[in-house]
C-alpha cells in the first residue's frame, strides 16, 4: 500500500516539476525581504501576485470588492449591543479605525490570562463570553466573519509582524513542525507545494506560497468569505489528509507559523483570491 | 447572510448631460437549483431574479436574472445625468422579498 | 362519423402531441440555440462589431467570471439599445441574463460576474431600437484546479 501512495505522491510532485505552461518568472513578482535570519524564504511574495489580472482587480476597488459585504456588516456589528452586559464592541474599544490598527498584523498573540496565544476569532469570542455576557459566534459564521473582516481590514498595508519566541516558542515550533510534516494519502506536507514549488502550476492552479496576509478572504470558488482555518482544511482535503479543526490548538500553531512565514508582507485584509 | 444587503456606489453630484457610473452589490447566496447539498437532493433555487434601477420614478436601467449569475450580483451600469433627483434600485427575490435602496443626485 | 380504433387512437395522439409541444421562449427553452430563438423571435442576428464582449482569456475559477458588455451606439431617443441577452452555450442552462437599457442609460455599457460551468462561450445579442440584432461571442477557458480549485 505504502508504495502505490508515494508512487502516486511521486506522479504529482511530476506534474508539479515538469516545465509548465505558464509558470511564473518569480523575479517579476513583487515581493518583501524577511527580517528573520532563519527564514526559509528570499523574498516573501503575497498570494495577490500569483493571481491574474481579473481577479487583482476584483481585490483592487474597495466596491468591487465583494468582501466588503462582511466588512459593512462587521461594522454594524460593531456597535451593536450583544449579551447580557448590554456592551457593543465600541463601549471598550471606541472607534475601530484607532483601537484595531495593527490587531490583524500581530495576531495570533499571546494571551496572559488563557496562558496560550490566540486568533483573531478566539479573542473575539473571548471578548463576548467574559466581557459581554454574550454567545460565542461560530468560527464560520457570517457574524464573525463579518467582525474578522472589519477588524483585520483597519491593519490593510501595515507589515505582518507576529511575535514568535519567548512564551510563544512552543506554538511556533509545533506550527512549523505541521508545515513540514507530509501527512494524507498523497503523503504531502505544505511546504511540498508552498515553499517547494510556488509559481508552478499544479494542473491548472497556480500556486502561491500560502500566505495569509489577506485574511479572511474572498475565494471565488467559495463564493462568499472565509477564514485561514476553513482553507487550512480544504488544503488538507485536497491531499486527502484528515483535517484539524477551526479554532484547533494545530491550527492556532499552523496559523501563527504561517503568519510568520508572510513577516513585513503587507495585511491585505479582506483580499481576494481564486 | 441571513437577510440580503444591498450596496450601491454612485456619485453625490455630476453635471447635466454627464454620463456617470453606478455599481451595484447585494448580498445573496444566488442558490442555482442545479446544486446538490449534503443530504445529496438539489437545494432548491432561490436567486435574486429581477433588478431595476430608477431615476425620479423612470427607469434607467433593469435585469432579468437567470441562475448563472454569481452569488452577491455585482451589476456596473451608466446613466446620461438630465438632472438633479434620487435614483430608487430594487432586487426581487423568488421568495417575493424586494430589496430597495435610495440615493440622492445633486447637480453640481 | 363513425371511427375506427386506429383512426380513434391516431386523432387522439395528435391532440396529445399538439398540447404537448413547449412553447418558443417558454421553460424548455434551454440551449444557446433555442434562447437566441426566443428572444430574437427567429429574426437575422448579425455577428459584428457593433457588440463587444470582455471577458477573462482563462477564468480562475468558473463560479465568478467578471464580464463586460458593450454596444456601439448614440443611445438618442430614436437610436438607442432596447436589450441585450447574455447566454452560456456550455452551462446546463444557456441563460445568463437579459439587460434592458433605455436613452437615459447613457451608454449600452454593463458589467457583472457570472458562473461558467466549463471551457465554453459567451454570447451577447442586442437588441437595437430598430428592430436589428447583432451578436458578439467570447470564448473563455474554465479550469479544473489541482488544489482546492
Amino acid at each position: 500500500m505504502k508504495k502505490i501512495l508515494t508512487a502516486s505522491a511521486a506522479i504529482l510532485m511530476m506534474a508539479l516539476t515538469m516545465p509548465a505552461q505558464a509558470e511564473m518568472d518569480i523575479d517579476k513578482l513583487k515581493g518583501v525581504t524577511p527580517t528573520a535570519e532563519n527564514h526559509p524564504l528570499a523574498k516573501i511574495i503575497s498570494g495577490y501576485e500569483f493571481r491574474n489580472k481579473e481577479t487583482q482587480m476584483l481585490q483592487d476597488d474597495d466596491f468591487d470588492n465583494p468582501a466588503y459585504i462582511w466588512v459593512d456588516a462587521g461594522e454594524e456589528l460593531w456597535s451593536t449591543e450583544d449579551g447580557a452586559a448590554g456592551k457593543s464592541c465600541a463601549e471598550c474599544h471606541g472607534d475601530a479605525s484607532d483601537s484595531m490598527k495593527g490587531v490583524k498584523a500581530s495576531y495570533p498573540k499571546w494571551n496572559d490570562a488563557k496562558g496560550r496565544p490566540l486568533t483573531l476569532q478566539q479573542q473575539v469570542n473571548d471578548c463576548r463570553t467574559e466581557r459581554m455576557q454574550a454567545e460565542e459566534w461560530g468560527w464560520e459564521s457570517d457574524e464573525m466573519l463579518g467582525m474578522a473582516a472589519y477588524v483585520a481590514s483597519q491593519s490593510r498595508g501595515m507589515p505582518v509582524a507576529v511575535k514568535t519566541d519567548g512564551q510563544m516558542t512552543p506554538w511556533f515550533e509545533k506550527g512549523k513542525d505541521i508545515y513540514y510534516t507530509r501527512v494524507g494519502q498523497l503523503d504531502m506536507s505544505c511546504a511540498n507545494c508552498h515553499e517547494d514549488n510556488y509559481g508552478k502550476n499544479i494542473r491548472a492552479d497556480m500556486l502561491s506560497q500560502g500566505q495569509i496576509n489577506g485574511f479572511p478572504t474572498y475565494r471565488l470558488k467559495w463564493q462568499k468569505l472565509g477564514s485561514v482555518h476553513r482553507r487550512f482544511k480544504g488544503c488538507m482535503k485536497n491531499i486527502r489528509a484528515k483535517p484539524y479543526g477551526v479554532g484547533s490548538d494545530e491550527f492556532v500553531a499552523l496559523e501563527l507559523y504561517v503568519a510568520w512565514r508572510g513577516q513585513n508582507l503587507p495585511v491585505e485584509s479582506p483580499a481576494v483570491r481564486q | 447572510m441571513a437577510k440580503s444587503k444591498p450596496r450601491v456606489k454612485v456619485p453625490k453630484t455630476a453635471a447635466v448631460g454627464e454620463v456617470i457610473t453606478i455599481k451595484t452589490l447585494i448580498s445573496h447566496k444566488m442558490e442555482s437549483g442545479l446544486r446538490k447539498g449534503k443530504d445529496g437532493n438539489l437545494v432548491p433555487r432561490q436567486i435574486i431574479n429581477r433588478f431595476t434601477a430608477e431615476f425620479e420614478g423612470q427607469q434607467i436601467f433593469a435585469v432579468d436574472i437567470d441562475p448563472a449569475i454569481s452569488a452577491n450580483p455585482f451589476l456596473e451600469f451608466t446613466m446620461k445625468v438630465p438632472g438633479p433627483g434620487e435614483f430608487t434600485f430594487t432586487w426581487v427575490d423568488d421568495d417575493g422579498s424586494v430589496y430597495t435602496k435610495k440615493s440622492k443626485l445633486k447637480i453640481g | 362519423m363513425k371511427l375506427n380504433r386506429r383512426q380513434a387512437l391516431a386523432l387522439g395522439a395528435g391532440a396529445l402531441f399538439v398540447t404537448l409541444t413547449p412553447f418558443r421562449g417558454g421553460a424548455l427553452a434551454s440551449t444557446a440555440d433555442e434562447e437566441i430563438k426566443a428572444f430574437t423571435g427567429g429574426a437575422t442576428v448579425m455577428e459584428d462589431d457593433i457588440v463587444s464582449l470582455t471577458a477573462p482569456e482563462i477564468a480562475e475559477n468558473g463560479n465568478t467570471v467578471p464580464i463586460g458588455v458593450s454596444v456601439d451606439s448614440p443611445m438618442t431617443s430614436d437610436n438607442y439599445v432596447r436589450r441585450v441577452r447574455i447566454l452560456a452555450d456550455g452551462n446546463p442552462r444557456a441563460a445568463v441574463a437579459t439587460m434592458h437599457f433605455s436613452p437615459l442609460s447613457g451608454s449600452a455599457e454593463a458589467n457583472t460576474r457570472m458562473r461558467l460551468a466549463k471551457t465554453q462561450n459567451i454570447i451577447a445579442i442586442a437588441e437595437l431600437s430598430d428592430g436589428t440584432y447583432h451578436m458578439a461571442k467570447a470564448a473563455v477557458k474554465v479550469t479544473i484546479g489541482g488544489c482546492g480549485g
